[in-house]
């Protein structure tokens, strides 16, 4: 163990250690913020807010992303909505509560003082929003209309109808416009970090390439912020957006920065199922249509009547009988799980026995075809367009995708990597969501991180720097790390193999979600470290690029993000391997309960599993921070 | 099913581009129009020819990022759908489609299908946005929006920014664009401090790139958000007006 992970979580009780940090870190004064320059890549959630709030107080910032537009960020996708404890509804909400809720919903795998912090932030987030446009649901009142999500017995979700990441993103994406007419914010768009530069173990700067001219450039600053999301599409079909990749924080593990819990990754139960094999990516159907559909199959195997002829009696609703009292609202690890159980079992529905209903006759019979349509207009739209079926009159097919990663770099409570001024945020780090994050949680946390938390704890690593400037972009250190972006873009041009990009990209994702999906075993993880790193030689010696690094070119681009994403899979094996318990979304088959459900093992893995980097991708180094609970107490999660 | 694609090819802004013909044989009609180009250009890099560059990412027509005219119609046949929500199943088998990027003198080209859309975030940057410093927003309760009005910021609000508007505009207008963004705004409390410099800035910054409105009506028709061109009569009344109050404001 060489890294240092200090959590670095304030003293005091879990309800004062935000409000004493806040009183203990280093300021800096308003004249002297803009002599510091941060340089952000990202442009979702994470990255916008903290640009626009950072900028707002004056710091001098660069951002960065591989987008025509920062509006594009895969944020903008989030469908449901976004928690917070306002307890407008009444219902017995509080702070508290949400932290609570958060804590087990993630299976006691994350740090209590980070989640509790999220928690409080989570009201003024809607606040911030609500301010600047945002056009959240209303009541006839005029006020703030909420609905519920998995995980929670009371309803905290804000939400715009089946659009609340595109228009929460839209608010972060315009107040950072606002800083760019202002000059207080440098916007470079189509521009793709390809490294980050170390100098005497800090951060100082990046090296990015111009998508358009393919000029590759240096770029130095005081501090690098990554807010440059999750890594999905290491599985190639996932719900992410087709260019979302693991490159810049994997690129900065590389430069040092501890990788914390990479297999914690998220299936969201509800997608729409493969429907053949160039499908391309696969499409969520929001959590919050679990608030009116009603999930079941067919209760005999091989009934191949369409849903409408098919009796109550002769179908399982089987969430509502596993789970009474969470139903069709358990978590999402949860409820994946149990639909792989049914399929598997041999129970799926469609034409490729693939999926489960999600039905909405009831609720359509008991609230109307209105209201329904209010609630979900856009989901049931999107729906008929890609499956030419009409969800008002038979039942939605899902199954489970994957689509979200708890992993990431390893921050500390300052949002801080174990490099000094690296700071993750958003998807891109691991904090707060443990083993699995609830529904409606990602955009809360991206925008905790970016509005209110990193521009209160990143001054006070600034503030040690006053009257330096950022080190030249003309430094060894720049050269150093400039070279190797350009050897390894030459390396891929003069590859001149046989196969495609994608084609190692959807190998390599076969590999990944049969064993190291939704159930790992150790002769399975065992296998997949075998088959991946012969992939990979393959790949560096047989993949074909064609057209050249002057300019535009979209394959070039996508086989830098996949060779670091064979790198990070070897990880993810890894660390499956190590975590020998079951817990959240990481399930091992040689650990579970007789009824099936995850079975924990608090005694030796209520720890993060933080990887560092050995030159070799399946030998990282484990370090552990150990998880201690002072707040909640470490209880077995039970929804039923 | 089988189908022949005339692709407009250019390798650059400077260069001449020219149409080129490829069949796509073995497709099947649950696939995407996207998922055909990524099925063509996995065929062409296997053949030695350089894949088609087009713009796309989310492919669940909500980042903006896609977006060609398909036989001459922005996102192509069906109404109210971005080009990655297209499916083969509303193409016949054998037939021959034409794709080209948006063309608009505003939307440079850059390559095969890519244009650059950069303008449209100078109009962001000219006022599409309600200063409010992070911090300092009231509790969101203490303001109530009328439910219709909050219906209708909303309908503004759901544009993608993909440019179709622009495409589909004998014009190369972007007032659909332009419109909905300051209808957002304007109709919502919140949007009213600076209602009328943001219209009469948003609307110069938008003239400096794009053509005039001269209510052909194709920016609805084409919208994969089928966004209502009476945004743009609120966006033209909120104009004139603002010609006025602006310079009426420095007195009250």
């Amino acid at each position: 163990m060489t890294l240092q992970l200090d959590a670095k979580v304030p003293p005091g009780a879990i309800e004062d250690k935000w409000d004493n940090h806040k009183f203990s870190v280093r300021l800096v004064n308003p004249a002297n913020k803009r002599k510091f320059k941060i340089l952000i890549v990202g442009t979702g959630l994470a990255g916008a807010s903290a640009a626009a709030s950072l900028a707002e107080l004056g710091y001098d910032v660069e951002v960065f992303t591989f987008h025509d537009s920062p509006r594009r960020a895969h944020s903008i996708a989030a469908q449901g909505g976004i928690n917070a404890a306002k307890n407008y509804k009444n219902d017995g909400d509080s702070v508290y509560r949400l932290f609570y809720d958060t804590v087990k919903g993630g299976d006691y795998r994350s740090r209590e003082a980070n989640v509790y912090r999220l928690a409080h932030e989570s009201l003024n987030i809607i606040d911030q929003a609500t301010a600047q446009g945002v056009p959240f649901a209303r009541e006839y009142g005029g006020l703030l209309d909420n609905r519920s999500f998995g995980g929670a017995q009371v309803a905290r979700t804000f939400y715009a109808r089946g659009q609340t990441g595109q228009q929460l993103l839209l608010g972060a994406y315009q107040a950072m416009a606002r800083q760019v007419a202002a000059g207080t914010v440098k916007l470079h768009t189509r521009s793709e970090m390809l490294d980050i530069v170390v100098k005497e173990g800090r951060a100082v700067g990046i090296v990015a390439r111009d998508l358009i001219s393919g000029a590759i450039t240096n770029h130095s600053g005081h501090a690098v912020v990554l807010a440059t999301g999750g890594y999905s599409n290491v599985f190639f079909l996932s719900t992410n957006a087709m260019a979302c990749n693991a490159s810049a924080i994997w690129r900065a593990h590389r430069k040092g920065a501890g990788f914390a819990n990479p297999s914690f990754t998220q299936i969201h139960p509800t997608c729409i199922p493969a429907s053949d094999e160039f499908q391309s990516k696969l499409t969520l159907m929001s959590e919050s249509l679990r608030n009116d559909g009603r999930i079941w199959v067919p209760s005999r195997i091989g009934d191949d009547r369409p849903a409408s002829q098919i009796p109550k009696e002769e179908r399982d609703y089987f969430l509502e009988r596993m789970y009474p009292a969470f139903g069709n609202l358990v978590p999402r690890d949860v409820a994946s799980r149990a639909v792989k159980r049914i399929v598997d079992e041999g129970k799926g529905v469609g034409p490729l026995r693939n999926g489960v209903y999600l039905d909405f006759h009831d609720a359509i019979e008991r609230e109307g075809r209105q209201v329904i349509q209010e609630r979900y207009e856009n989901l049931f739209e999107m729906y008929q367009r890609i499956t030419d079926e009409d969800p008002y009159e038979v039942p939605m097919r899902i199954y489970p995708a994957p689509h979200y990663t708890m992993g990431g770099l390893w921050v500390d409570y300052n949002l801080m990597t174990t490099i000094p001024g690296l700071y993750a945020i958003g998807e891109a780090n691991f904090s707060d969501h443990g083993a699995n994050r609830l529904g409606a949680s990602a955009l809360m946390q991206g925008l905790a991180d970016g509005y209110f938390i990193l521009p209160t704890t990143i001054g006070d690593y600034l503030a040690g720097f006053l009257g330096q400037p950022p080190v030249p972009t003309d430094d060894t250190a720049f050269g150093d790390a400039g070279q190797e972006v350009r050897d390894r873009v030459d390396r891929f041009m003069s590859t001149r193999g046989s196969r495609t990009v994608d084609w190692f990209h959807k190998e390599l994702g076969k590999i990944m979600l049969e064993y190291c999906g939704m159930s790992r075993s150790e002769p399975g993880l065992n296998k997949a470290l075998s088959e991946i790193p012969a992939l990979y030689e393959e790949f560096k010696t047989d993949v074909r690029i064609l057209g050249t690094a002057g300019g535009l070119n979209q394959t070039l681009e996508r086989a830098g993000r996949v060779e670091d994403f064979f790198e990070l899979a070897q990880a993810m094996c890894v660390d499956a391997l190590h975590r020998e318990e079951s817990c959240g979304g990481h399930f091992r088959e040689e650990s579970q309960t007789e009824e099936g459900e995850a079975l924990r093992w608090d005694d030796d893995f209520a720890h993060v599993a933080v990887w560092e980097w050995t030159g070799d991708p399946a030998k990282p180094e484990l370090n552990k921070e150990p998880l201690t609970f002072e707040a909640v107490n470490l209880s077995t999660r039970s929804y039923k | 099913m089988n189908v022949t694609l005339q692709i407009w090819r250019q390798e650059g802004p400077d260069v001449p581009g020219s149409f080129k013909t490829y069949e796509v044989a073995g497709i099947s009609e649950e696939m995407s129009f996207l998922e055909v180009l990524d099925v063509l250009n996995e065929r062409l890099v296997t053949q030695g020819e350089e894949p088609v560059a087009f713009d796309h990412d989310c492919r669940e027509g909500i980042c903006g990022s896609c977006g060609v005219m398909i036989d001459g119609q922005a996102h192509g046949p069906q109404l109210g759908t971005a080009t990655c929500q297209l499916h083969m199943r509303k193409f016949e088998s054998g037939s021959t489609i034409t794709v080209e990027p948006w063309r608009a003198a505003g939307f440079p080209l850059v390559k095969d299908l890519v244009v650059d859309r950069s303008s449209f975030d100078r109009i962001i940057e000219a006022g599409g946005y309600i200063t409010v410093d992070t911090g300092s927003a009231p509790d969101a309760n203490l303001t109530p929006v009328p439910k219709p009005a909050a219906d209708i910021a909303f309908d503004a609000a759901a544009c993608i920014g993909c440019g179709a508007c622009v495409a589909a505009c004998p014009n190369s207008a972007a007032n659909l664009f332009t419109a909905a963004k300051i209808s957002h705004l304007n109709l919502l409390p919140q949007g009213q401090a600076e209602r009328w410099a943001r219209t009469e800035n948003m609307v110069e910054v938008m003239e400096e790139y794009f053509g005039s409105c001269t209510n052909h009506g194709e920016c609805e028709k084409a919208c994969p958000k089928s966004i209502s061109i009476d945004f743009i009569a609120i966006m033209n009344a909120d104009y004139l007006k603002a010609k006025v109050k602006n310079r009426r404001l420095v007195a009250q």
